[in-house]
C-alpha cells in the first residue's frame, strides 16, 4: 500500500461539521430553533427552509462510538433503568444527554424545540422520541411512512405522506419557528440536493471501476455523511460533492485505489457487496480486517439508509411534498425483505463483486431480523459465498476482534478455493 | 356444559400445534380457507368477512423443539418469530391460504418478507397500522388498507368484497368483544372464581376456532363462574404487563398464580381487544372499522402515544381500574415494544408509588422457580406493607 494522505473533501467536511456543531451550540443565544430527526427518511430541506437546525441523534451515537464514548453512555442508560436487549444507538445517545449532551466535537447539544419524528423504516425510532419527549418535554410532530412491504410505494401511501407533511409537519415547524411555509425556499434547497445527489451518485458508482477507487463501506461512511445529515440542500453539501466526485474521477484517471488508514488500496484482491452497518466502536480495526486482505467493498446497502440515489431517485423542486414523500419511503430500511435481496444480487452483478458480507448487529432488528434468509437467498441465486459476521452497533462489548478476524480470514480463503480473482483491471459493466 | 369440559376443550385446542380445530373447519367447509395472522392486531372482521376463518399464530410455546427455526434467527432476535418459522417449515401451517403481519415491531415485519420467500403459494401482506390517530389522516390512511385487504383476500377466496357480509362480521366480532370484556370484568371482580390460568387457555382456544364456537364456550364458561360459590383467598391483586406478543408459557402464569397473586388485568393476546368499543354496524363497515381503531384503539406499545403524559399515567390508570395493588412487567427477552415502553411505564408507576417487579421471558422458558420467589416474595410485600396507595 502506498502513503496515506487525506483528502481535500475530508477536510471540507470535517469543517463543515464543526461549523454547524458551533452554530448548534450556539442557538440558545442565536435564537435558532433545533429540530431533532432521524436519518432515514430526514427532511432536511424542511427543516432548513424554516430556518432551524438539524440534529440526528444516531449520527451523534455514532459519533460516540467512534470516539470512545459509548460504552459510558450506554452504561449510564442501563443504570437508569433500559434493558440491557434494545438499541445501543437510543441508549447511547440518552447517557449522553444524562452526562450533560456533550456533542461528539466537544461542543454542548441545545435542547430540541421540536421532535420532529419521521418514522421511517424503523420501529425504534418511535420509542426513542417518546423517551426523548420524557426528558425535554418539547413538542412532538409524527410523520408516519408507510413500509414498502408489498415492494412499491403506492399513490395513497404518497397521498398519505403528503397529508401528514401539509397538515401535521409543517405547522409544527411553522409553530416552533414562527415563519411560514416558504414553498419557494423549499423550492430552491431541493434543487441543491439533486445536484449533491448527482455527484454523490457519480461517486459512489465509480467503484465499478478496477481497481475500485472508493470503499462504499468504510468510506462510502464518510461520503454519505452531509447529504444524509443536516446538510442536504446547502450550498456546502453541493461543494462538498463536487470536490468529492473530482478527487475519485481523479483516482479513476490514475488507476488508484481507495485512500485508507494505511495507504492506498490499489491491490484488490476481493471485491465484496456488504449488507448491515459498520462497527463504529472499532472502526479502524474492522476496516483493516479488510484492507489487510485486499478486500475492497464496492457496494453497500449501510450508505444507503438516508435514500437510494443510486436507483435514480432525485429530489423534484417542482414537486416539493410529493418528493418528500418519496425520499422517505425509498429508504433502505423502508424495503421489503424481497427488495432487499433483489437489491444484493444486482449489486452483486452490477459491480462484479466476487464475494458478499453480511455484519449483522445486535442493536438494529430493522437490519438484523432475516438477514440469514438475505444470506441463503442471495447465495442461491449469484452462486456467491456470502459470509456473516456478527457486532453490534455502539456497544463496545459486543464486538469479539479476534472471532470476526477468523471469520473473515476463513471466508476469503474460501473464495480463493472457489474462484481464485486477482489483478483484474479494467472496467466492469 | 360442565366447566372442567369447556376448560379440557380450550386446553386441548390451546396445545394442539397442529391447528385441528382450524383444519376440522376447512374440513367441514369445503371451498372455504384460512387466514393466519401475527399478533398484535389485524382486523379479524375483514379476514372472516371474506369468507375465511382468522386463525392466530403464537408460535409454538413452550410445546415445539425449535430445529429449522433457529436457523432463520440470531441469538440476540426474540423466539417467536423462530417458533412460528418451525411450524411454517414442518408443514404446520399448511392449511393457511394467506398470513397477515401487523406492524408490531420489526421482527415480525421482516417476517412477512421471509414468509412471502418461503411461501409463495400463500397470500401475504404486512399490515401497517395508522400510527397518526386521526380520522382525516391515518383513519382514511387504515380505511383504505383494509379496504384494499378485502379485496385481496376476497380474490384468493373467490368471494368479492361484499359490505353486508362485513357488516355481519363486524356484529359477530362485537359479541366476542362484549364477551371477551365480561370475562374479563368477572375476573376483575371475583379473580377467586375466575382463574387466569383458565381465561387464558380459553381466549388462546378463542384465537383459532371461528368466532361463534368461542361465543359459546365463553358464554357457558361464564355462567358456571357466576355460579361459582369460590371464596376469596389472601392473595395480591396485580396487574401483568408486557407480554402482548410473544406469549408466556401457561406454567408461568399459573406460577405466577401460585405464588400468591390474583392477576386482575394483562396484556396477554391483546389483539382480541384491541378495539376497546363496539364497531358500528350500520353505514359503510371499512369506514366503521376505520373510526373504530381511530377512537378506541387500546394503548399499547405498538401504536405511538400522542400525549406526551400518556405513558406515564397508563399504569396508574390501569392500577386503579383493576383495584391492584402492584404491577408485574413481564416481557419477552429482546422484545423492543416492551423493553422500550417499560422504562417510561416504570417511571410513571413509580411516579404513583405502585409496587412493581419485573422480569424477562421467553416462550419456552422452562424453568419457573426464580419466577416464583420472585413473584412471592412480591405478593408477600404487597400484603405486608400494602400496595398502591
Amino acid at each position: 500500500m502506498s502513503q496515506a494522505e487525506k483528502d481535500r473533501s475530508m477536510q471540507l467536511q470535517k469543517d463543515m461539521i464543526g461549523a454547524h456543531f458551533k452554530r448548534l451550540e450556539r442557538a440558545p443565544e442565536s435564537g435558532e430553533k433545533v429540530v431533532y430527526t432521524f436519518v432515514p427518511g430526514n427532511l432536511t430541506e424542511l427543516i432548513l427552509s424554516f430556518g432551524a437546525l438539524p440534529v440526528l441523534p444516531e449520527v451523534n451515537a455514532l459519533q460516540s462510538g467512534l470516539r470512545g464514548k459509548s460504552r459510558e453512555y450506554i452504561a449510564e442508560a442501563e443504570k437508569a433503568g433500559h434493558s440491557e436487549d434494545v438499541c445501543t444507538y437510543v441508549k447511547c445517545d440518552i447517557g449522553m444527554m444524562k452526562k450533560g449532551n456533550i456533542s461528539p466535537t466537544g461542543t454542548r447539544l441545545p435542547r430540541p424545540d421540536l421532535l420532529l419524528l419521521s418514522y421511517t423504516g424503523c420501529y425504534t425510532f418511535m420509542k426513542w422520541f417518546e423517551l426523548l419527549r420524557e426528558e425535554y418535554d418539547c413538542p412532538t410532530v409524527f410523520l408516519h411512512v408507510p413500509y414498502q412491504g408489498e415492494g412499491k410505494v403506492t399513490p395513497e401511501h404518497r397521498d398519505y405522506m403528503v397529508r401528514q407533511l401539509r397538515d401535521k409537519v409543517i405547522p409544527a415547524l411553522e409553530q416552533v419557528t414562527g415563519r411560514a411555509y416558504d414553498e419557494d425556499k423549499l423550492r430552491e434547497l431541493l434543487g441543491k440536493s439533486r445536484t449533491a445527489e448527482d455527484d454523490l451518485v457519480a461517486t459512489l458508482h465509480a467503484a465499478k471501476h478496477k481497481p475500485s477507487p472508493i470503499d462504499s463501506l468504510f468510506g462510502a461512511v464518510y461520503y454519505v455523511g452531509p447529504i444524509f445529515s443536516s446538510f442536504r440542500g446547502t450550498q456546502d453539501a453541493v461543494d462538498f460533492y463536487a470536490a468529492l466526485r473530482a478527487e475519485v474521477e481523479e483516482r479513476v484517471r490514475l488507476g488508484q485505489g481507495p485512500v485508507t488508514p494505511e495507504g492506498q488500496l490499489d491491490e484488490q484482491k476481493y471485491r465484496l457487496v456488504v449488507e448491515g452497518t459498520p462497527n463504529w466502536t472499532s472502526f479502524r480495526d474492522f476496516w483493516k480486517m479488510f484492507y489487510d486482505e485486499g478486500a475492497v467493498v464496492v457496494a453497500s446497502t449501510y450508505s444507503k439508509v438516508g435514500g437510494l440515489y443510486d436507483l435514480g431517485f432525485r429530489h423534484d423542486p417542482s414537486d416539493p411534498l410529493g418528493t418528500l414523500a418519496d425520499y422517505c419511503a425509498g429508504c433502505y430500511t423502508n424495503l421489503s425483505l424481497p427488495s432487499r435481496v433483489q437489491l444484493l444480487v444486482d449489486y452483486i452483478r452490477d459491480y462484479d463483486a466476487n464475494g458478499f458480507v453480511i455484519n449483522s448487529v445486535k442493536s438494529c432488528n430493522s437490519f438484523s431480523a432475516g438477514q440469514l434468509m438475505i444470506l441463503r437467498e442471495v447465495e442461491k441465486r449469484t452462486g456467491v459465498p456470502g459470509a456473516f459476521i456478527e457486532s453490534d452497533l455502539v456497544d463496545p462489548r459486543y464486538f469479539s476482534a479476534a472471532n470476526i478476524k477468523n471469520r473473515l480470514e476463513s471466508y476469503f480463503q474460501m473464495i480463493d478455493a472457489r474462484a481464485p480473482v486477482s489483478g483484474r483491471v479494467g472496467v466492469a459493466a | 356444559m360442565q366447566r372442567a369440559s369447556i376448560i379440557d376443550w380450550a386446553s386441548s385446542v390451546y396445545e394442539d400445534l397442529d391447528f385441528g380445530a382450524a383444519r376440522a373447519w376447512l374440513a367441514d367447509h369445503p371451498g372455504r380457507m384460512a387466514c393466519g395472522f401475527l399478533p398484535v392486531y389485524a382486523p379479524r372482521e375483514i379476514v372472516w368477512g371474506a369468507g375465511m376463518l382468522p386463525v392466530a399464530i403464537w408460535g409454538g410455546g413452550d410445546r415445539v423443539e425449535i430445529i429449522k427455526g433457529d436457523a432463520f434467527y440470531q441469538s440476540y432476535i426474540c423466539h417467536l418469530p423462530r417458533s412460528v418459522i418451525e411450524l411454517g417449515q414442518s408443514g404446520k401451517l399448511d392449511f393457511l391460504s394467506a398470513m397477515l403481519f401487523p406492524s408490531t415491531c420489526d421482527v415480525i415485519r421482516n417476517l412477512s418478507g421471509i414468509w412471502r420467500m418461503l411461501h409463495p403459494e400463500v397470500y401475504v401482506r404486512y399490515l401497517d397500522l395508522p400510527q397518526v390517530l386521526d380520522a382525516s389522516t391515518g383513519g382514511a390512511f387504515w380505511r383504505a388498507e383494509m379496504e384494499i385487504l378485502s379485496r385481496e383476500l376476497g380474490e384468493r377466496a373467490g368471494m368479492a368484497p361484499d359490505a353486508a357480509r362485513l357488516r355481519e362480521a363486524i356484529g359477530l366480532y362485537n359479541e366476542v368483544r362484549h364477551v371477551l370484556r365480561e370475562l374479563y370484568r368477572v375476573r376483575r371482580e371475583r379473580p377467586w372464581a375466575l382463574p387466569t390460568s383458565e381465561l387464558y387457555v380459553l381466549i388462546r382456544a378463542g384465537e383459532v376456532v371461528p368466532p361463534q364456537v368461542f361465543l359459546d364456550k365463553a358464554r357457558a364458561y361464564l355462567a358456571t363462574v357466576e355460579a361459582s360459590d369460590a371464596r376469596p383467598k389472601d392473595r395480591a391483586r396485580v396487574v401483568v404487563v408486557g407480554a402482548f406478543c410473544e406469549q408466556p408459557p401457561l406454567g408461568l402464569i399459573k406460577t405466577i398464580e401460585r405464588a400468591g397473586c390474583y392477576i386482575v388485568d394483562d396484556d396477554f393476546v391483546l389483539g382480541n381487544r384491541f378495539l376497546t368499543a363496539d364497531v358500528a354496524i350500520d353505514g359503510d363497515p371499512w369506514q366503521a372499522l376505520s373510526d373504530a381503531f381511530i377512537t378506541s384503539a387500546v394503548k399499547s406499545s405498538v401504536l405511538y402515544e400522542d400525549d406526551p403524559g400518556g405513558k406515564r399515567a397508563l399504569i396508574a390508570a390501569q392500577v386503579e381500574a383493576s383495584k391492584a395493588e402492584g404491577v408485574i412487567f413481564a416481557a419477552p427477552s429482546f422484545c423492543d415494544p416492551a423493553l422500550l415502553d417499560r422504562v417510561m411505564l416504570r417511571a410513571g408507576a413509580t411516579a404513583h408509588q405502585i409496587p412493581q417487579i419485573s422480569f424477562r421471558y421467553a416462550e419456552n422458558t422452562g424453568q419457573f422457580q426464580p419466577f416464583r420467589e420472585q413473584a412471592g416474595t412480591f405478593a408477600d410485600s404487597l400484603k405486608l406493607w400494602g400496595g398502591a396507595a
